[in-house]
């Protein structure tokens, strides 16, 4: 029982981060309105962000940020007393590459409800069957 | 199809959920990812380029590269959505909407009719215009110069707390689409027009990866800024701070332009006469 | 890392990014993904990613909605699913 018990403490956080990624694919799947597509894959960028820094946390870490880094104050620092800053520095550009690529689809949805006039996805496939029938 | 997506994504989780045993516990010290380079990150980042804030030093210094590509992402972001978007002035819309400010009377004139002259009786109005509120116009008036400082005290102070280029950089779009929002496009247009926010744009890449070359003129290698400390008149591991700063103005630089260049091609579906 | 509020901040991540998902008004999805973002920038703070949490408050949260917002006012908030 005890055995269980710091088996799911250990792992919860990534079972979260799965089931973060099951309702973006999901959604980026079978959701047919492209909105609702682009947000399912923010859910999904932003799980995979989250993957990261779970990895890159430590028990018993501060924050990344060295304390009396400078004076007399100062020591030397070790390794164990600060969070691994290695995956927030990836994620922090990913996040601000996320909101680009946002940027980008959204810009791509208002293009294609300029030239059909929606945005659900088997309304914008019936109208392009009716301009070119095959 | 909803049967095919539900068992895609079940078999995807089963498959992860199966994985997740195989991970390192969750705040781990002895994980593989904290093992080989963060160490040597977290040590030597006080000797090395005298940042406390370990992010910034990685971000800006080690990972130069990185950053100096994701600018580049960021930038071409805002070029593809200015690409697809954009419509040109000539393809007017059908009619334009104008208000007689002192009767409050509006006009409604269709493409081809004269337009009133450029004065004060007259002012351009959106077709969804609802009447200027007193108190929204008064808040953003007061707190979008304190957003600004914010920003450039993020920018400026990301070496010693949390923030940096990127985050102050966004914070002052946040607080250029704030004065849009609350006034309108027009307006802001004539602040910070769409040339102005592209040539920003491309000039916070230049400052980002002049710095770079500048430092192989001196004779260190590319984004090695302690190749600046002649220039500056400071010791190398100064010249590495005072560089990482240089780079995240110029990183600042850029983010604040597209972002307020995306905004305007967004909210105005490409025309740039109307916005939110 | 205090995982008793943890574990509450990941579920209501997870509520957020459902009901985000399931609205039937593109409005709705919009700020219900804002809520989202602000959850997950509560939760990385809790987990000391300090200058993530920092950016994920101004992108994520921020300029994201705004980005939305403008969409859906440009195009329309109807959806069928």
């Amino acid at each position: 029982m005890e055995a269980l018990g710091s088996l799911i403490l250990a792992k919860y956080n990534y079972w979260a981060v799965i089931a973060l990624l099951l309702i973006g694919l999901y959604a980026m799947i079978t959701k047919k309105n492209l909105v609702k597509k682009i947000i399912g894959m923010n859910i999904f960028q932003t799980a995979i962000i989250l993957f990261y820094v779970s990895i890159g946390s430590k028990k018993g870490a501060t924050i990344p940020i060295i304390t009396h880094g400078h004076g007399d104050a100062s020591h030397a620092v070790h390794s164990v007393e600060y969070i691994n800053p290695l995956p927030h520095v990836l994620m922090l550009t990913a996040i601000v590459v996320s909101v680009a690529t946002l940027g980008v689809a959204l810009a791509l949805a208002m293009k294609v409800y300029s030239q059909y006039g929606t945005l659900e996805e088997d309304e914008i496939r019936e109208k392009i069957m009716e301009s070119e029938p095959v | 199809m909803r049967a095919l997506g539900l068992a895609t994504v079940f078999c995807f989780g089963a498959i992860l959920f199966y994985i997740s045993f195989d991970f390192p516990g969750w705040g781990d010290e002895n994980s593989p990812a904290s093992q080989h380079v963060s160490p040597y990150y977290i040590e030597h980042t006080m000797d090395d380029t005298s940042v406390p804030n370990i992010v910034t030093a990685i971000l800006a210094d080690y990972r130069g590269y990185d950053t100096l590509f994701e600018t580049a992402v960021i930038f071409s972001a805002g070029l593809a959505c200015f690409f697809l978007l954009r419509i040109p002035e000539r393809q007017a819309p059908p009619a334009r909407f104008y208000r007689h400010l002192a009767t409050g009377i509006t006009f409604r004139i269709e493409k081809g009719g004269r337009l009133p002259e450029d004065t004060d009786e007259f002012e351009r109005i959106d077709s969804v215009w609802v009447p200027y509120d007193v108190i929204i116009g008064m808040t953003c008036r007061l707190v979008v110069p304190f957003i600004q400082l914010f920003a450039l005290y993020v920018i400026a102070h990301g070496h010693h707390s949390p923030g940096g280029g990127f985050q102050g950089g966004v914070i002052f779009g946040a607080a250029i689409i704030l004065f849009a929002i609350s006034n309108n496009l027009r307006r802001t247009l004539k602040r910070m027009s769409e040339k102005t926010s592209a040539l920003l744009g491309s000039l916070g890449v230049l400052i980002y990866a002049g710095t770079g070359i500048l430092c192989m003129v001196l004779g260190a290698g590319f984004l090695n800024y302690s190749a600046l400390a002649s220039l500056l008149g400071v010791d190398p591991v100064s010249a590495r701070s005072h560089g990482i700063l240089i780079v995240e103005i110029g990183v600042g630089i850029a983010v604040t332009a597209v972002m307020v260049w995306i905004y305007y091609n967004l909210s105005s579906a490409g025309r740039q006469d109307e916005g939110l | 890392m205090i995982w008793p509020l943890d574990i509450i901040i990941l579920t209501i991540v997870i509520i957020c990014g459902i009901a985000a998902i399931s609205i039937k008004d593109l409005l709705g999805a919009a700020i219900m993904f804002g809520a989202y973002s602000f959850m997950m920038c509560l939760l990385w703070s809790v987990m000391g990613a300090v200058d993530v949490a920092f950016t994920e408050a101004s992108v994520g949260a921020g300029v994201s909605t705004v980005f939305f917002v403008a969409a859906v006012f440009r195009t329309t908030r109807r959806t069928r699913d």
